[in-house]
């Protein structure tokens, strides 16, 4: 069977998979709209943790949030499920397809063979939604793809039920109650005062100060661990910053958009002005990379690139700072 | 940045023939969406990780060949994992999987552990004791 299901690429998963699915119900929610509304936004270093040997920056916030946060902003009601199974899970998942609801699926990134060799790690919080089942293959709209895609049975079940860090268990969600209208104003402000409040924690490696130890970090790792492991690391945040579901520059660019489509929707003008300003901040972000980009790639660098680098990043936490004072009281 | 700045970048997303979305401004400093083929600091990025494994998976392979440690290790590499991913596949503590690397216990694991190693590797028992295979 084939559920009528509207395919809309997004920048990141998981706003994807919110927005197609509320769209599917009957209710316009932007990409953007969901990321803001459920803070999205973020700069997190997370301490003692490597991956793929080497330290980790997340630029949004930990997977399920957005969802759980918008979810509970606009008063939508989810269900859902974990499975300890794999054939209760898919049991389940055919039981919602035949009642013609398609289902968010969390899954790992490493088994699914339609993204380039470069992109498969193992990250196990990737997105996508289920909408039918066609000659005993699903069909699957991966929010991140062009197009829409289908894999068999094994296939699906296989990053369902992928190991490691954030391991999904089968996670599958959807919503079942919805408010009669959705009331953007209050879960808008809501979302802007929480990120607000998470890029201006007084902790050392989450928001604003975060970045600033990343750039502290940077400065050291070319005499602490040598230039090719400085290299690997540096590589690893401008991918982190730049991934595929970033929409660029570490997710500025979607909260920008976020921020015109409220400044609109709430006809507040500070807000359009602060948009403006992030995309700008975002611009830096990407600037960042560039140079960034430049050190790795002649994998030959002096303590001063380092430096020029980290400067940037100094830079980008003091402009980030004042830019979410200000947020905080524009609504 | 700008709707036109979206870079167009030559990259490895062509390979599975797609682009990925990114948001910039029009003209009218309208936020819109524009695809984008890659873009070169983050293609010299990817392609800079992807030869950091294969020299941890040419590594491994040497220290099997050379008797110094046990398969597991070359396809753990090879399957771009860690010990803590592994053990989380195969069910085991992480410092039993450690000890699974020393090539004496490695012959003289039962056909179960042989065959939970390789599930997680998605090869036979045979290919997983015998790396040239």
């Amino acid at each position: 069977m084939e559920i009528n299901f509207a395919h809309h690429q997004s920048a990141h998963c998981e706003n994807g998979v919110v927005s197609n699915l509320m769209k599917h119900n009957g209710f316009s929610v932007s990409e953007p709209m969901v990321f803001g509304i459920g803070s999205g936004l973020l700069f997190c270093y997370i301490p003692l943790l490597k991956v793929n040997h080497a330290p980790v920056i997340t630029y949004r916030a930990l997977p399920g949030h957005i969802f759980k946060k918008f979810a509970k902003r606009t008063g939508v009601k989810m269900k859902r499920e974990k499975f300890s199974n794999p054939k209760e899970a898919k049991a389940r998942l055919d039981e919602n397809l035949e009642k013609n609801n398609p289902v968010g699926l969390q899954v790992g990134v490493y088994n699914l063979l339609y993204f380039p060799d470069e992109y498969r790690f193992h990250f196990n919080a990737h997105n996508m939604v289920v909408y039918g089942k066609k000659d005993n293959r699903y069909l699957i709209s991966d929010p991140v793809m062009e197009d829409v895609t289908s894999l068999s049975e094994k296939e699906l079940e296989k990053v369902r039920f992928a190991k490691g860090a954030f391991a999904p268990k089968g996670h599958m969600y959807y919503p079942i109650a919805f408010p009669e209208k959705l009331e953007f104003e209050k879960a808008i402000v809501q979302g802007i005062k929480d990120t607000c409040k998470a890029m201006l924690a007084p902790v050392s490696f989450v928001g604003v100060k975060g970045i600033h130890k990343i750039a502290g970090l940077i400065r050291k790792w070319p005499k602490q661990k040598g230039i090719k492991t400085a290299n690997h690391y540096l590589g690893q945040v401008v991918r982190m910053q730049e991934e595929i579901g970033t929409g660029g520059g570490g997710f500025r660019y979607i909260y920008a958009a976020f921020l015109q489509e409220s400044g609109k929707l709430l006809e507040n003008k500070k807000l359009i002005e602060l948009s403006k300003e992030m995309t700008e901040i975002g611009d830096l972000w990407r600037d960042f990379a560039l140079e960034a980009s430049r050190i790795y790639k002649n994998r030959s660098a002096q303590t001063d690139s380092y430096n020029k680098v980290a400067d940037q990043l100094d830079h980008i936490a003091d402009l980030e700072k004042v830019f979410f004072k200000k947020l905080k009281k524009a609504i | 940045m700008k709707k036109k700045e979206v870079p167009q970048d030559k990259s490895n997303l062509e390979s599975a023939n797609f682009r990925e979305l990114c948001y910039a401004v029009d003209e009218n400093g309208e936020y819109t969406t524009e695809n984008s083929s890659g873009w070169e600091p983050k293609t010299v990025a990817l392609n800079n990780a992807i030869e950091e494994i294969n020299e941890r998976i040419a590594d491994a392979k040497e220290r099997v060949i050379a008797g110094k440690t046990s398969p597991i290790e070359y396809y753990m590499e090879l399957h771009k994992m860690d010990i803590g991913i592994l053990a989380s596949y195969v069910g085991f503590w992480q410092w039993k999987v450690k000890r699974h690397f020393k090539p004496s216990i490695f012959k003289k694991l039962s056909d179960n552990t042989l065959h939970k190693y390789a599930e997680a590797f998605d090869i036979s028992v045979e290919e997983l004791q015998n790396i040239s295979k």
